[in-house]
């Protein structure tokens, strides 16, 4: 849909162009679930960039490998955890295309934790877009590596505790400090506000990839209502009150 | 021209002749010569090299470098291969090309690094999960090693299907002559048509986007792709199958054997002939698909089978499947990285034989 009438059929207004990074294709995920504006954002950046015809993305493993059905570029699924490491194989042997992935909490950072230290760690000319929503959400909703203390899952009845299950993962702090890290940043999709700054991050992630800076990554604080067994309205304000506050959103490294 | 060379670099000029674009492995013994040749060469070529973070990543970076239509590679041995399950088996489901090199080493567990034939059952079975096969290629002497590799890539891409070479260590460690204009140990892989590259993901210039994946959650499509890769299989099968027969016509007994053990048998064979016995050689070259139907067609006149190998008995399973009842098969073997003797060969040949 690209055009709205409005009443008077002589003022014709648009108000929203479907970007052609996307597929015309209704998303299946969940009501109040981040995939869906996240999606769009990569699409967005993708299309102002000018590089659709040159990505090569790979899908994680969880809700997110239907990104392949809504995207409108070259997708490739990826065992879970391993994006980081396939996108290598792609990056390395066609460095003018522009590659990235698209991974949740529990494929970056508890089985793809090693991909991911390594790949930034070699600078691979790869981005990463980092959907932390706390919670596996496509096995319905057991602890994350960034499922905060406290919190309740479904393998966590009474809330996570240091002594049985560990911290949560900062994973933007974890990888800063690694060389190859060359632009790290958080953002949420909580608010227009937080949408608008959340895609500057991402453009900013490619456009480094595009002038061979090196490693980017970009985490995105997000909704799983299903998940988390929240509202969509309650789950948004939950990530703006609580999340935000051990994840500290803003760019944590630009060299 | 003939030139002297080990089992392990003898790999690596074949897969360069072959047209191998990258290579991405972790280090384990006994095949470390093959990335630090291949670490030299490469880059100089302006091909990709990369050491990996583990058997993991480097698989997984094959799957990367397949997904896009390059020729890409990964070697390792026994424990290592087992870390790659997994991404073999997606590999598998998403029909991509690519060649994967195990120089055995004994197990099970961290074993040692001594050379065997103990991951026969995994290699030709689908070490990972589901339904699936990839052709196995069992060189016995430098000069296959060479010849294999070279032609692992066409294979590959005729079936859109990974190929692994497997040897054992010791084959690896041999330094002997090759000739590579020679004709003798060469696949010959025939092409019916042009290798098809539609499916690559390069970028959707000037067409549809693609996906690659095995995902396949809408009821019956699973099914479809596993009927689908059963008719590959079925022509893998019916065109790829290579076997090495020796004296068969009129033996008492054959041997059956791959890779180093074919070399111990092959020389218990010669003695044996030597003193007036009936020995006959059969060496299965590509391990699956199996030579079932040449064995059992062997098994029409031979009763008698000796399966020789350096493990406690996997492909003689294969072997009674083969030989189907028409036959006695026994079996000779030694595992943990222990070479099989050629005098307890022919010590097992003619018990055997006296029963």
């Amino acid at each position: 849909m690209e055009k709205i009438s409005s009443e008077n059929p002589s003022i014709e207004k648009t108000k929203f162009i479907k970007s052609k990074g996307l597929k015309d294709k209704p998303h299946n995920y969940c009501p109040g679930c981040g995939h869906g504006i996240v999606h769009r954002l990569v699409a967005e950046v993708v299309e102002e960039l000018g590089i659709r015809e040159k990505v090569i993305a790979v899908a994680p493993v969880g809700c997110a490998v239907f990104a392949y059905d809504y995207w409108n570029f070259d997708v490739t699924e990826a065992p879970h955890g391993r994006p980081p490491a396939v996108a290598t194989g792609i990056k390395r042997i066609l460095p003018e295309n522009f590659v990235f992935t698209y991974q949740g909490d529990g494929d970056l950072a508890a089985i793809g934790a090693a991909e991911l230290i390594h790949a930034a760690n070699r600078s691979e000319n790869i981005t990463i877009i980092f959907v932390n929503n706390t919670v596996y959400g496509m096995t319905s909703g057991q602890m994350a590596p960034t499922t905060l203390l406290g919190q309740k899952t479904l393998t966590t009845p009474h809330g996570r505790e240091v002594l049985r299950d560990g911290y949560p993962i900062k994973v933007c702090e974890l990888i800063s400090v690694l060389d190859g890290a060359r632009y790290v940043a958080r953002g949420s999709v909580t608010t227009p506000k937080n949408v608008l700054t959340t895609k500057s991050y991402i453009k900013k992630a490619f456009l480094n990839q595009i002038e061979n800076k090196g490693f980017s990554i970009v985490e995105i604080l997000s909704m799983c209502p299903a998940g988390l067994d929240m509202e969509p309205l309650e789950t948004m304000e939950w990530v703006d009150k609580e999340l935000i506050k051990y994840f500290p959103l803003g760019v944590v490294k630009d060299v | 021209m003939k030139k002297l060379i080990q089992g392990n670099i003898a790999l690596c000029e074949g897969a360069i002749d072959g047209g191998l674009e990258a290579y991405y492995a972790y280090p384990i013994t006994p095949q470390n010569e093959i990335s630090a040749y291949f670490a030299k060469v490469l880059s100089k070529q302006g091909k990709v090299f990369l050491q990996a973070e583990s058997e993991v990543a480097a698989i997984n970076m094959v799957l990367g470098t397949a997904v896009t239509g390059h020729r890409a590679m990964t070697t390792s041995s026994s424990p290592g291969i087992s870390l790659m399950q997994e991404g073999i088996s997606y590999l598998c489901g998403c029909e991509l090309p690519c060649v994967i090199v195990n120089v055995m080493r004994g197990g099970p567990g961290l074993g040692n690094i001594s050379g065997s034939q103990q991951d026969y059952f995994q290699s030709t079975r689908g070490g990972g999960h589901g339904d699936y096969y990839h052709i196995v290629l069992a060189p016995y002497d430098v000069g296959e090693i060479y010849e294999f590799a070279k032609e692992s890539f066409l294979l590959a891409e005729k079936y859109r299907n990974p190929v692994m070479i497997i040897f054992d260590g010791y084959l690896g460690q041999t330094m002997e002559v090759m000739d590579k204009d020679s004709q003798e140990g060469r696949l010959n892989v025939k092409l019916e048509e042009k290798i098809d590259k539609s499916w690559v993901l390069d970028g959707c210039k000037s067409r549809e986007p693609r996906k690659i994946r095995s995902l396949l959650m809408v009821e019956g499509m699973l099914e479809e792709l596993n009927w689908k890769l059963y008719e590959k299989y079925r022509k893998i099968k019916e065109n790829e199958v290579r076997v090495k027969l020796e004296n068969v016509e009129d033996a008492d007994l054959c041997l059956v054997a791959y890779g180093m053990s074919a070399r111990v048998a092959k020389s218990a064979m010669i003695k044996l002939n030597n003193e007036g016995y009936k020995i006959g050689l059969i060496r299965p070259i590509t391990l699956w698909p199996f030579p079932e139907k040449e064995i059992n067609k062997v098994a029409d006149k031979v009763k008698k089978f000796l399966v020789v190998e350096m493990n406690l008995g996997q492909m003689v399973d294969d072997v009674k499947i083969a030989v189907c009842g028409k036959g006695e098969v026994s079996f000779y073997g030694r595992p943990g990285g222990a070479l099989v003797k050629e005098s307890e060969i022919i010590e097992n040949v003619k018990k055997f034989l006296s029963k």
